[in-house]
Formats: structure tokens, sequence, C-alpha cells
């Protein structure tokens, strides 16, 4: 395996420190997250950047924080594994923990962060469809001062953001959700670990208890298209419905037609299409179906209504 | 093009001068000449190269000197106590867990991290927390049987030394020692 050649490695302690930095020394540097995406392509794709700037020693940048409002903050220097396995969104988003959990190792996880994986725009990124039916917004550090998007509008194609040279993305605020949320990821892969979703789907509902109505519907489809997306289309055929498996059928097929995969070693185009059916209704009933307290995520993941 | 920085490795602190784009992996077998960590893939995937990075398994091949300023670094050679074998390397001796041997120290390593966290793992945690170390001899059934053998050893020895586990067991990697 190819090995780097010689570049700094340059640890600011804040922010501003960092993106001066970058804005002094110039094009062809690199800002370093976990490196699971930066080393990986310095070694097999012949990337060589003229310096490093590495983004760990910013405190600010890293841990969860639960606002009164019921929001949650997530630094972007957070690693998956500390997604994985906070407490915080183990209770909250129980789903969200999970698409974390199905990224590469532990080993992996204990190093790639969440702000990295979104920043490298990865159209298969696993955490990328469970933030979008939350409505996450991602904080951007630029010159000029901060940038609050959607992460709908954050990504623009494969390895492609709205971020521009210099700027860091620093946050992912997830805004409150309303209490009889439920939220659902599959990951459609043959194999149980170690590989990228072929189809991903989260979905995200809130179901009038009383009457099994859907009030809120929200569907994100990753690895189908350039960017990971939501199903525009698809949602608002369940809104205002009850959750039946005849309509998660029908929203399903609409979610089908609306993503673009491509063929890939991986899988044909319509093999991903008819996968995006399968587990957009899947996940539908899923969700409708409730949580089961304190289930592993691999029993999570293996259950099917 | 060096920086220096300071790392606890295998319990002792140590001052290098290295390049800071050198891979953790070269440093450890190139450098400081401890080469029981070994390369596979070189990518992240088969876990060959894991060690401890402040006490959290992570792939050396994947790490760059110029991160390391101040980290706790545990490789294959501080697993071992004194004279004494590891309890997770005497099960692995026991149980027949290895076969070529190549994955083993990188195996071993992330056993050490699942047992620091959890000293009772059932199948299924064992086989999840594996699932980043890749072994193409075996079908992986006597590793598991070697994790647990090792995690009912270290919880016979917690019961029988209860201070050993507040201090971590007999992990070495949370006391200086000298070699």
């Amino acid at each position: 395996m190819k090995r780097p050649e010689p570049f700094e490695v340059f640890q600011p302690a804040s922010v501003p420190e960092a993106r001066e930095f970058f804005r002094k020394n110039g094009p062809g540097g690199h800002f370093l997250a976990g490196g699971t995406d930066l080393v990986i392509a310095i070694k097999e794709k012949g990337l060589v950047p003229r310096y490093v700037v590495d983004l760990k020693k910013i405190p600010s940048l890293s841990g969860i924080r639960e606002s009164c409002d019921g929001s949650l903050t997530i630094g972007a220097l957070t690693t998956m594994r500390e997604i994985e396995t906070s407490s915080v969104i183990r209770k909250k988003y129980p789903f969200l923990a999970q698409s974390a959990a199905e990224v590469g190792s532990i080993q992996i996880r204990n190093r790639a962060t969440i702000g990295g994986n979104m920043a490298n725009a990865t159209p298969s990124a696993d955490v990328a469809p469970a933030l979008l039916v939350l409505n996450a917004k991602v904080k951007i550090s630029r010159s000029g001062g901060e940038k609050i998007v959607l992460l709908e509008e954050f990504f623009i194609g494969p390895g492609k953001t709205i971020m521009e040279p210099g700027d860091i993305l620093t946050e992912i605020v997830i805004p409150p959700t309303p209490p009889d949320f439920r939220g659902e990821y599959i990951k459609f892969s043959p194999r149980e670990m170690m590989d990228l979703a072929y189809v991903g789907v989260a979905v995200g509902v809130v179901v009038d208890g009383s009457r099994k109505i859907c009030r809120d519907v929200r569907i994100a489809l990753g690895a189908v298209s350039p960017t990971p997306i939501r199903a525009r289309k698809a949602e608002p055929l369940m809104l205002n419905q009850g959750i039946t498996p005849s309509l998660a059928e029908r929203v399903g097929e609409e979610a089908s037609n609306e993503c673009k995969p491509i063929s890939d070693v991986r899988s044909s185009a319509a093999y991903r299409k008819e996968m995006v059916r399968v587990n957009t209704k899947r996940a539908l009933l899923n969700a409708a179906a409730g949580y089961v307290e304190n289930l592993s995520w691999t029993a999570r993941r293996d259950r099917r209504y | 093009m060096h920086t220096k920085i300071q790392i606890r490795l295998n319990g002792k602190m140590q001052t290098l001068t290295v390049p800071p784009f050198r891979l953790l992996l070269d440093l450890l077998r190139d450098e400081i000449g401890l080469t029981g960590t070994k390369e596979g893939c070189g990518t992240g995937d088969c876990g060959a190269c894991t060690v401890l990075l402040n006490g959290k398994p992570v792939n050396s091949c994947l790490v760059l000197s110029g991160e390391l300023e101040g980290a706790d670094i545990v490789t294959i050679e501080g697993l071992k106590i004194g004279p004494y074998l590891h309890p997770v390397q005497q099960a692995f001796v026991q149980e027949g867990g290895a076969q070529c041997g190549y994955c083993t120290p990188g195996i071993l390593m992330m056993t050490k991290a699942l047992l620091d966290e959890n000293i009772n793992p059932t199948e299924e945690e064992i086989r999840f927390a594996l699932s980043g170390n890749l072994c193409r001899c075996t079908g992986y059934a006597k590793i598991i049987q070697a994790v647990q053998t090792a995690a009912a050893e270290l919880r016979r020895s917690y019961e029988e030394f209860p201070s050993s586990q507040r201090r971590g067991g007999c992990a070495t990697n949370k006391m200086p020692r000298s070699h």
C-alpha cells in the first residue's frame, strides 16, 4: 500500500485559528477530522495534500448537547462510535444511533466523525438519511460569519457540498421533534458488516395516537441518487392517512420512482429501485409498529413487520 | 520535515521526533521496532493493524503521526504483564484461536478493548466487536471461543481480586511501568 508523500500536520486550538491558518497557507491544504476518508484518499486515490490541518484539538467541535427546547447539537468532530453509544441519542433517536453503528467497524467508528462524513458527501453515507428525516441542519464557519443550512440543501453531488475551500463544518443541529415522532433506518446490504449500503432508507413519522393517522411523514434515501435525498413526492401520499400495508406499498413505489440510482459493482440500478420500494414499505411499517424498548441494534435491524 | 511528539507507548512516556505524515503503523514497526502490529489491507478494512489509541481500538494504518501529541498507545507488545501472558493472550493459546497468526495481534487488541468495556459479552456482542477483524484461515469459531474463555478468566480473577477491576483489570495501559 502506498505511503503518504511528505506534508506538515498542524493542530490549531480553535476554529478561527484553523480558518486563519488555512487562509494564510493557501491552496492545497486539507482539513483532517477522523482521517478514515482523507488518509485513504492519500493512500489509494493519489491525493497529495500540501499541508493538513487537524481539527481534533479544537474542544468546541466535539460532544453532544441537548438544549431545553429539545433540540440536539452534535459537534462535527463527534465520532460515529460516540453517536452509536450516546445515551441521549439512543433514547431520543435510536434509529440515528443504529445508523451510526452500521458504519464500518468499531475501529473505523472510533475515528470517523459525523462532520467528516457529511462533508465528504458520499451518497451512501448511513447517517445521512437518518439526519435528513430529522430535518437536521449543518452549521458552517466561513469568512464573514456562520452559515446554517438544511442538510438537504448541503449536498450537491457525489463528494460535493455547498462548502467552499476554507469553510469548516462545525455542528449538526437536530431541531426538536414532536413527542410521538418515530424513526426507522434500514441499511440494505447483503453483508451484515463492513460493507456500504446498497440502499439506505430512513423514515420518520408522527402518528396521531388515538386514530393512528400520520400527521407528519418524512422519507430519506441513501445510495440511490447523486446525493442522499428526501423522497418529497412519496411523503405526501401518506400524510393524514393511516399506515396500512397497501398504502405503504404505494408510497414505496413512489419513492422508487423518485430515486435515480446508478449501476455499479454492488448492484444494478433496477435492483436498487426495487429495493427502495421494498425497504421504504418495510421501514414505514416498522415505524408504525413503534419502538421496542432495549432492542439491540442488530435486533432492530432484523425486525420485520 | 519532522515534528516532536510526546506519547505514552505501552505505559512508558516517550518523546519522539517523527515525520508528521508517517502512519502510526509505520512509526511503530519501522521507527520504534515494535513489529507485532501487522499491516493487512492498509485501508481500514481488515483490522490486522488494530492498536489502542487513548484506550480505544483504531486502525493504526489510518492514523498520522502528526495527530499523536499526548496520545496513549497500547500495542500487542504492551499486553503482557511482566513475564506473564495477559489472560486474553493465554485464552487464545489455550483455545487454539490462531492459525497463521497474522490477524491475531489485531484480534487480541480488539478483544482487550471489548473486555475492558464488557466483561460478560454474549456471542452476538463478540461477533459485533470483531466484525472489523478479518481472519482468512479459520471460521472464527475458535476465536469466539477464546474470547469467551478470556472473559470467563477475567470475571474469575475480578471475583478473586476485586481491586484489580478498578485499575482496569490486568490492563497495563492504565499504569506507567518501566521496561
